[in-house]
């Protein structure tokens, strides 16, 4: 099976600053979230897949394309919503995503039934002929949606899609990415700093920091292993608590001011913790006992 | 339309060629244009000059009408060099006018709307999106340019005959190359600045001021320095140097044509340097 997305040792540097450090790995998935902290690297990432940065040294390729080489074949499988603020103010919706079709290659007449249809999908079939200077935050992200899958392309990159929405707008902006994903018509690359997004959406997680990546998984596959995680608040002198409750196995993260979340190993109780907390003369003040989350992978990724 | 729709389905048809899609910028270029009435109203308005060069030119092989104005034979100043630097001077001013109504709003609301990303996430490079842009202008500037400049030539070959016609065809090649270089310049600093003043009323300043200051400052220097270099940097000047030599007019400029040529060339390097600097699918924040 030929991978989505293949980095094949992808530095990007700007000035004396590296970006993204020999990145290696090949993804496969039909929805990849990409996680990290700010300035992990993960707009420079979908940058250099656009072809909008030049790697310093390796490359990326998608769907087998060099994005260095066969920059317009890849451009032409690609759809891309950016994250800011990327419309025309002065033009309707309508003709805004019939030009966007047009200049990724649909015939004229063909733009201007797709850019009707995308509309009513994305939900601004009622707006379409109204200038996209007058649209809400909510209608500009669905309008920047629509430019994106306007010409159908193979991968769709996301780039912080439910930045600034409602609760409502969000929810409708995860259903479309979950309605597109479902209809297999397309692969997804979905950045996002909300965890909570890309739990709902996504198959894979790509986590980078500092340029680097730390972590790709499968959640399904990270939900299968059936972890089981705890999170506890302790009050007094808690030094030493992590390395005690590694040595009862668990895989233990301390967050500062007497937090630590730990994966807890087969079979282990949760009244070890008291136990260890009591030999300790600790206090604990909070305890929560979850499966694991994305939050949980996320977070034990930036740690490493 | 198939506007009922409400689930996702890709695209499968076949995608049109990849070169000529940089006129589908041109297309929405000159639809935005066409929208202003005033500019419309502008642009008829630049072809009042030429249509009086053409009936000029019929009145002056007419003698019957000649007699009837009472205007001896003769009297009249010939259709030639002359009387084509006169029109493109007239002209010229006119396209530069248009130039400072239409070039702002071409590139500035892309820049200001931030929507590079969205163009250049498409098969298209920024030569494309400037070639795309730069039509509009050309197309436009055209019309009231050496369009109707060689309209005149043709009445006036027309007229007066085969011989006319063979010993001035130059004048034809002399129309095209001195109002398509001006154009071209005009076109090319219009974009320049509308790429990097994102405010439109303030980039049409702008380049009014690009040409109107230059002449200022080169009156100045020449004034101050007791030179003549100083006209160097009056884009009027240096087009009228051009298309002196052009039409074979003498007009007792000092400016060697060499020099025009180059402060022309300069001139389009430089607005190209500030395109190539400002038209990127993102901000580079140093």
């Amino acid at each position: 099976m030929r991978p989505v997305i293949e980095l094949d040792e992808l530095s990007v540097r700007f000035g004396d600053r590296d970006i993204l450090k020999s990145l290696q790995i090949a993804l496969f998935g039909r929805i990849i979230g990409l996680l990290g902290p700010n300035g992990a690297g993960k707009s420079t990432l979908i940058h250099t897949l656009l072809g909008f940065c030049p790697a310093s040294s390796g490359t990326a390729r998608i769907f087998g394309h060099d994005v260095r080489t066969k920059t317009d074949k890849v451009r032409s499988l690609v759809g891309y919503m950016p994250e800011n603020d990327s419309l025309i103010a002065d033009m309707t919706a309508v003709s805004f995503v019939r030009m966007m079709g047009e200049l990724s290659g649909l015939p004229k007449e063909e733009a201007l039934e797709r850019a009707h249809e995308v509309l009513f999908y994305v939900g601004l079939g009622e707006a379409r002929y109204r200038r996209l200077g007058t649209y809400s935050l909510g209608m500009r992200q669905l309008a920047k949606f629509a430019q994106a899958i306007v010409h159908g392309p193979r991968l769709l990159i996301l780039d912080e899609p439910t930045n600034g929405l409602d609760p409502v707008a969000r929810q409708r902006m995860i259903r479309l990415i979950r309605e597109i994903k479902d209809s297999g018509e397309m692969h997804l690359l979905l950045s996002s700093h909300l965890l909570r997004d890309v739990e709902e959406t996504c198959e894979d997680v790509l986590n980078l920091k500092q340029g680097q990546i730390v972590h790709y998984s499968n959640l399904d596959s990270e939900r299968r292993a059936n972890k089981r995680f705890a999170e506890i608040q302790t009050q007094g002198n808690d030094a030493g608590l992590a390395e005690a409750l590694t040595g009862l196995g668990c895989e233990c993260v301390a967050g500062g001011a007497g937090r630590f979340k730990m994966v807890l190993p087969k079979g282990f109780e949760l009244r070890e913790i008291y136990r260890l907390a009591a030999a300790r003369d600790l206090q604990l003040r909070r305890l929560n006992y979850r499966r694991d989350t994305l939050e949980d992978i996320f977070l034990k990724a930036m740690e490493r | 339309m198939a506007i009922y729709k409400r689930t996702y389905k890709n695209y499968t048809g076949a995608a049109t060629k990849a070169g000529p899609r940089l006129f589908v910028l041109t297309r929405f270029g000159l639809i935005g244009v066409f929208k202003s009435k005033l500019l419309m109203l502008f642009m008829g308005a630049c072809l009042i000059y030429p249509i009086c060069c053409i009936a000029f030119v019929y009145l002056s092989h007419n003698p019957k009408l000649l007699a009837a104005f009472n205007i001896p034979d003769g009297a009249l100043p010939a259709v030639n060099g002359r009387f084509f630097y006169f029109y493109s001077i007239v002209q010229g001013a006119l396209a530069y006018l248009l130039a400072a109504f239409i070039g702002p709003g071409l590139i500035s609301p892309d820049v200001a709307n931030g929507a590079m990303p969205l163009y250049f996430s498409r098969p298209l490079s920024r030569t494309k999106y400037v070639a795309g842009k730069l039509t509009v202008l050309l197309l436009l500037l055209s019309l009231i340019t050496w369009v109707p400049g060689s309209a005149v030539f043709a009445v006036q070959a027309s007229i007066a005959g085969w011989e006319w016609t063979k010993n001035n065809f130059w004048l034809e090649g002399a129309i095209v190359a001195g109002l398509v270089v001006w154009i071209f310049v005009l076109s090319l600093i219009a974009l320049a600045l509308s790429a990097w003043v994102r405010w439109k009323i303030a980039a049409g300043a702008l380049l009014l001021g690009v040409i109107f200051a230059g002449a200022g400052f080169g009156m100045a220097i020449n004034s101050l320095m007791r030179t003549s270099s100083g006209s160097l940097i009056d884009l009027s000047q240096v087009v009228q140097t051009i298309w002196s030599d052009l039409f074979r007019y003498d007009t007792g400029t000092e400016m060697s044509v060499a020099s025009a040529w180059i402060v022309l060339a300069v001139a389009c390097v430089v607005s190209w340097w500030l395109l190539a600097r400002r038209i990127r699918p993102f901000e580079v924040i140093k």
